[in-house]
């Protein structure tokens, strides 16, 4: 028998397996597929103080074993996500979830990490800071270290709960800004959220995406995932949880490897409803085939 | 929803870059007309969703337009080769059940495949069906076969009417609730032309076909909706242009 149980700050994991936000919605869809209760935890729709539709469509464009995508953070907002979405989801899964918190100022992530705090499904609070800072001329606060330090310390001060923040890849220097969140006290590093990018339709001459650009993700960004995974890993003595690209068993322990703790799929879920289970199920073989029998044994091995 | 093989039965052309497919397959999910199938090909990496033209125990029709490189992929494709991973039971399809006595059916260019469905399930319907031109004109037989008021115009005047549906309409009475599918200016030009209420297809570019990514959404008079799960049909009441 292989063990692959994990851990983040405290919280035990049956897998490293984690639906990644915004493509696994509230887990309702999935759970009429399968029993969505052998997921090692499930990270929530990226959720904001006030109910958002999102950005104008088209917000899907295809690539190269890819997609882009321009939701926008569509969102029912953090009070009817805590008074109808947890408890719907309560009755199809009942291990801790991954609350994924977005804002557009420092007192949007405060106020929404503070009325998470209280939810007792609530095992991890992942902070997407991949958002524009409107108080700072609209630049991200995922990409300067000073701001990704203020929202992780501002975050900290509302929350008992763990404290991941997610990192958006679109910076030169991934490695400083994960080190600036640690700094602010973030108990642990979730990343890559998606690649800034585009596509133009030949017929039209227009880009396909209304809001011109978008997120890319999916297999095609696994490589620059995992280099940014890696590191980050070196950069911070927190946990890390990786994702991009992860589509096969095989790329959950090369994530791990490169030092991720735990392991995110998103696009994957879109295309293959089952992909999570598909890696649940296959997990066990592959860590036999590369002879490992404690996945914990591996996080970072690469190093 | 359901991901299951279909096998290709037949895979010929029927106009002017419009194939008719029928597959045969696992069809236990397909229950109402105006729902689609979103097909898997090889190579690309979103699927490509399709609506149910006609579904029977087992063996669903389609027909598409070749308009880029997935559909001009699968009007490549053989009698006897597989379409591997096609979901199927998407989207909330047309009611059938509703009390509408003189239903008028009303499908542009592409948007006339799920109306085909439909009229086989309604008594005796009025058909407006409108293409750019004779070459582009399909099931007009199939259409007559199941009702005998169906009319056709097509843009160039090469058959039919000359003009758009909505030219056609405008001399038809009678009726008293609309199912339309087709290009957005024809829904909209049909919506501001009718005074009856009814049911209207949508199409959007999808992330996923069943729900999960928000990638589909538009905004209604009931909130906003998902196009692959809450729609692709709309009731007229609800639509915001
Ligand atoms: C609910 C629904 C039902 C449909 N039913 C039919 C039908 O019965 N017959 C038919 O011919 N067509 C139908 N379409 C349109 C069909 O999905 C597109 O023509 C097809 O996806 C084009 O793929 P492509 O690879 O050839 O084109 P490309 O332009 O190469 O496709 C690139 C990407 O854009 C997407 N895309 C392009 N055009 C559309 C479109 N109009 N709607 C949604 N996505 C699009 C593709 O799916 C793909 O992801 C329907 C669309 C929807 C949403
Ligand atoms: C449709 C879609 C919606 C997403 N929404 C969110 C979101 O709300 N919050 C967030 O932190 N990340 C969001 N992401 C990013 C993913 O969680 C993930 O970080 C990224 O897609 C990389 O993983 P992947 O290549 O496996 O998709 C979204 C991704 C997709 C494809
Ligand atoms: S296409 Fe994903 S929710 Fe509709």
């Amino acid at each position: 028998m292989v063990d692959t149980t994990v851990e983040l700050c405290g919280l035990k994991l049956d897998n490293p397996v984690i639906p990644a936000s915004g493509t696994f919605g509230f887990g309702y869809e999935f759970a009429e597929l399968y029993d969505i209760n052998i997921l090692g935890s499930f990270s929530f729709k990226g959720t904001t103080k006030e109910p958002r539709f999102g950005n104008p469509t088209p917000r899907i464009a295809e690539c190269t074993r890819g997609l882009i995508n321009s939701v926008g953070l569509q969102n029912p907002g953090i009070d009817k996500v805590i008074s109808e979405e947890l408890p719907k989801l309560k009755k199809c899964f009942d291990k801790k979830v991954i609350a994924n918190i977005s804002g557009f100022s420092v007192d949007e992530y405060v106020y929404c990490c503070k009325k998470i705090d209280a939810e007792e499904q609530v095992g991890i609070i992942e902070v997407n800071i991949s958002c524009p800072n409107v108080h700072n001329g609209g630049m991200s606060f995922g990409t300067d270290t000073k701001s990704a330090y203020e929202v992780t310390k501002a975050v900290k001060a509302v929350t008992t709960k763990p404290v991941f923040v997610k990192l958006s890849p679109n910076v030169t220097d991934i490695a400083a800004i994960a080190a600036a969140c640690e700094e602010g006290g973030a108990d642990g590093i979730s990343l890559i959220n998606t690649l800034l990018g585009m596509r133009i339709d030949l017929k039209t001459k227009r880009p396909v995406i209304a809001n011109k650009m978008g997120g890319f993700s999916g297999e095609a960004i696994f490589p620059v995932a995992l280099r940014m995974v890696y590191q980050v890993y070196e950069a911070v003595k927190i946990p890390v949880i990786g994702m991009g690209g992860v589509l096969t068993a095989d790329d959950v322990i090369e994530m791990m490897l490169a030092g991720a703790s735990a392991v995110q799929v998103g696009a994957a879920n879109l295309i293959n409803p089952y992909a999570c289970r598909d890696i649940i199920n296959n997990l066990p073989q592959v860590m036999k085939k590369y002879n490992i029998s404690r996945l914990t044994d591996i996080i970072g091995m690469a190093h | 929803m359901k991901i299951s093989d279909f096998k290709i039965i037949e895979n010929r052309k029927i106009a002017k870059d419009v194939f008719k497919m029928i597959l045969s397959g696992d069809t236990d999910n397909i229950t109402k007309p105006g729902q689609f199938i979103n097909i898997a090909i090889s190579g690309l990496y979103l699927r490509r969703p399709i609506s149910v033209c006609d579904y029977d125990e087992g063996v669903v029709t389609i027909i598409y337009k070749v308009v880029g490189k997935g559909t001009e992929k699968l009007s490549e494709m053989f009698e006897g080769e597989v379409l591997h991973d096609v979901m199927t039971g998407l989207g909330n399809g047309f009611s059938v059940n509703n009390n509408a006595k003189k239903p008028l059916l009303v499908g542009g260019g592409v948007g006339v495949p799920p109306l085909y469905a439909l009229a086989k399930k309604l008594k005796n319907p009025v058909v407006v069906l409108g293409f750019n031109s004779s070459e582009d004109m399909f099931y007009a037989e199939e259409f007559r076969a199941l009702s005998d008021r169906v009319y056709i115009s097509t843009a160039d005047g090469s058959f039919g009417e000359k003009g758009f549906v909505t030219d056609v309409i405008s001399k038809l009475n009678g009726y008293d609730y609309t199912y339309a599918c087709g290009p957005e200016p024809m829904l909209r030009a049909l919506y501001n032309a009718v005074s009856v209420p009814g049911e209207y297809s949508f199409e959007e570019r999808m992330g996923c076909g069943f729900g999960a990514c928000m990638g589909c959404s538009c905004k209604t008079k009931y909130g906003s909706k998902r196009i692959c799960k809450d729609g692709p049909v709309l009731l007229k009441e609800e639509i915001i242009w």
